[in-house]
């Protein structure tokens, strides 16, 4: 078994009343390119993002290499560098080009300086084939261009692990390809990942592991032969038998 | 100097003639208390609308929470008075409240600068805010996501935004500042208006001598406007771009020069 990255022990999340997370416990292993699926509402985004504490936990804790990253004097900035987030929505910096999006992280959090920055930014951009584009505000790219410099800004820090928010829910159908050829290419090169995904021939195909959460909860956890092929779980049969369907 | 039966325009272009230095003098006063008072008043709306934009709750520690709502509620306390109280009465107050409470016998300019640049600081902290909750959360986020600090990513992802949407609302600010400086000439700062009624009452030629200074305003603000819209298209940036490498634009530069060497 490989080394721990990190481990999500006795998470809780509530939003008010409405208890999003409960109690879950989950793994993840050096290398593991894990799919996490589930219907809108089940709690997926929000582990992701309890995660790197986008939303900070109601209880329970996230432990990176067996530290609590929410003790008191952890560098959650080093952290957030080492665990990198790719959003639905993209969130390119939108007053800077390609670029200087992949370049500003590294000059503030690393300590690198510019030349240094943008030769790394140039190599990670050359690697999501979009380094033409360098010179072009967000604005000026389609979708799909822009989850690419969104991936190779994450990569630009040098990330452990990477997170995905539903990195193509928000793709039209045609450009959903070009980023999930980039996120296979990464997980070919051994780097750990954590995609939620409504793309079920990813999470099938290359993924070492998917989990599928429902209500909140991880309602199972296994190799995708087995989750898809023959689930324990009567929510997940009725899950995937709704989602292959179309 | 023109007799009782000499026109309009005699009378115009004796004012130019002879008053044209000092009405210069006075635009350039206008247009210096204007500006310096907007770029405080920018600086102030700045930091005001950065501490009124922090977010605060509970959890976050019980000295941080207090004290940012107390600094919100004194910041507060200023915006509310000086957006509800005319700028003469506040040239008023603080020029004679200086020097009959506190014994400070301000400079006219001086005292110019000073309340143009709080009074415009009150409107634009709050234009500042509404700029700032304009940009799209997620610009945060994703500053916070690769380690930026809440600060890094202010300065250099949101505020940078944040001012350019704000921008046409500031170079209102502006021109609406060179206008109002003229209430200035109630504590003897001699701006435009100040000038011209002096000039004016020499000669009891109203008329004929806020023509010519309704002219320099004019001038004044339409230059500036136009000037304001072209650093918007300016920060804009280009509409294309040049793609890497490519044969028609060879010239793009990617690396600094030098940069290839450092390494």
């Amino acid at each position: 078994m490989n080394e721990t990255v990190l481990q999500v022990r006795h998470l809780s999340k509530s939003f008010g009343d409405h208890e999003v997370l409960r109690d879950v416990d989950f793994t993840v292993s050096k290398g593991e390119v894990i799919s996490i699926i589930g219907s809108s509402g089940s709690g997926k985004s929000t582990l992701l993002r309890c995660m790197n504490l986008l939303e900070k936990p109601t209880s329970g804790e996230v432990l990176f290499h067996g530290d609590n990253i929410q003790a008191p004097g952890f560098n959650l900035q080093t952290y957030r560098a080492h665990v990198g987030m790719v959003f639905q929505s993209f969130n390119l910096f939108a007053n800077m080009t390609a670029l200087d999006n992949c370049v500003v992280g590294q000059m503030k959090v690393l300590g690198r300086s510019r030349v240094q920055a943008q030769n790394i930014a140039m190599a990670f951009l050359e690697k999501v084939g979009m380094s033409a584009y360098v010179k072009a505000k967000p604005r000026q790219l389609s979708g799909g261009q822009k989850q690419r410099v969104a991936i190779a800004r994450a990569l630009a820090m040098n990330p452990e692990v990477l997170l995905f928010d539903e990195p193509t829910s928000a793709l039209d159908p045609e450009m959903v390809g070009e980023v999930l050829t980039v996120m296979k290419d990464l997980a070919s090169t051994g780097l750990t990942m954590l995609v939620v995904t409504h793309e079920m021939g990813f999470a099938r195909d290359v993924s070492d592991r998917v989990v599928f959460m429902d209500g909140g909860v991880i309602v199972e956890s296994d190799v995708p032969e087995v989750v898809f092929t023959q689930p324990k779980h009567p929510r997940t049969r009725e899950f995937l038998a709704r989602i292959l369907e179309n | 100097m023109p007799n009782a039966q000499s026109g309009f325009f005699e009378w115009v272009f004796f004012f130019v003639r002879t008053y044209g230095p000092m009405f210069l003098q006075g635009a350039g006063t206008t247009l210096l208390i204007a500006l310096t008072g907007t770029l405080v008043g920018f600086i102030i709306g700045l930091a005001v609308g950065y501490v009124r934009a922090i977010p605060c709750a509970k959890e976050d520690g019980a000295v941080k929470y207090w004290l940012l709502k107390l600094a919100r509620t004194l910041l507060g306390v200023y915006i509310e008075v000086f957006r509800s109280t005319p700028m003469i009465v506040q040239s008023m107050v603080i020029f004679y409240g200086a020097s009959s409470v506190l014994h400070i016998n301000l400079p006219y300019l001086l005292a110019g600068f000073i309340i143009v640049s709080i009074n415009t600081g009150a409107y634009l902290s709050e234009i500042v805010r509404g700029g700032i909750q304009s940009v799209d959360p997620g610009q945060m986020e994703a500053g916070l996501a690769i380690g930026m600090t809440y600060g890094q990513t202010m300065l250099n992802v949101v505020l940078p935004q944040a001012i350019r949407n704000i921008l046409p609302a500031l170079g209102n600010e502006f021109v609406v500042n060179i206008k109002d400086t003229s209430v200035l000439n109630v504590i003897s700062v001699t701006e435009l208006y100040f000038v011209s009624k002096s000039a004016a009452g020499t000669y009891f030629k109203y008329f004929e001598v806020f023509f010519i200074t309704s002219v320099i305003y004019f001038v004044m603000t339409f230059t500036i406007t136009r000037f304001l819209r072209w650093v918007e298209k300016k920060m804009d940036g280009p509409q294309n771009y040049a793609i890497h490498g490519s044969q028609t634009v060879p010239d793009v530069e990617l690396i600094p020069k030098g940069g290839a060497t450092n390494e």
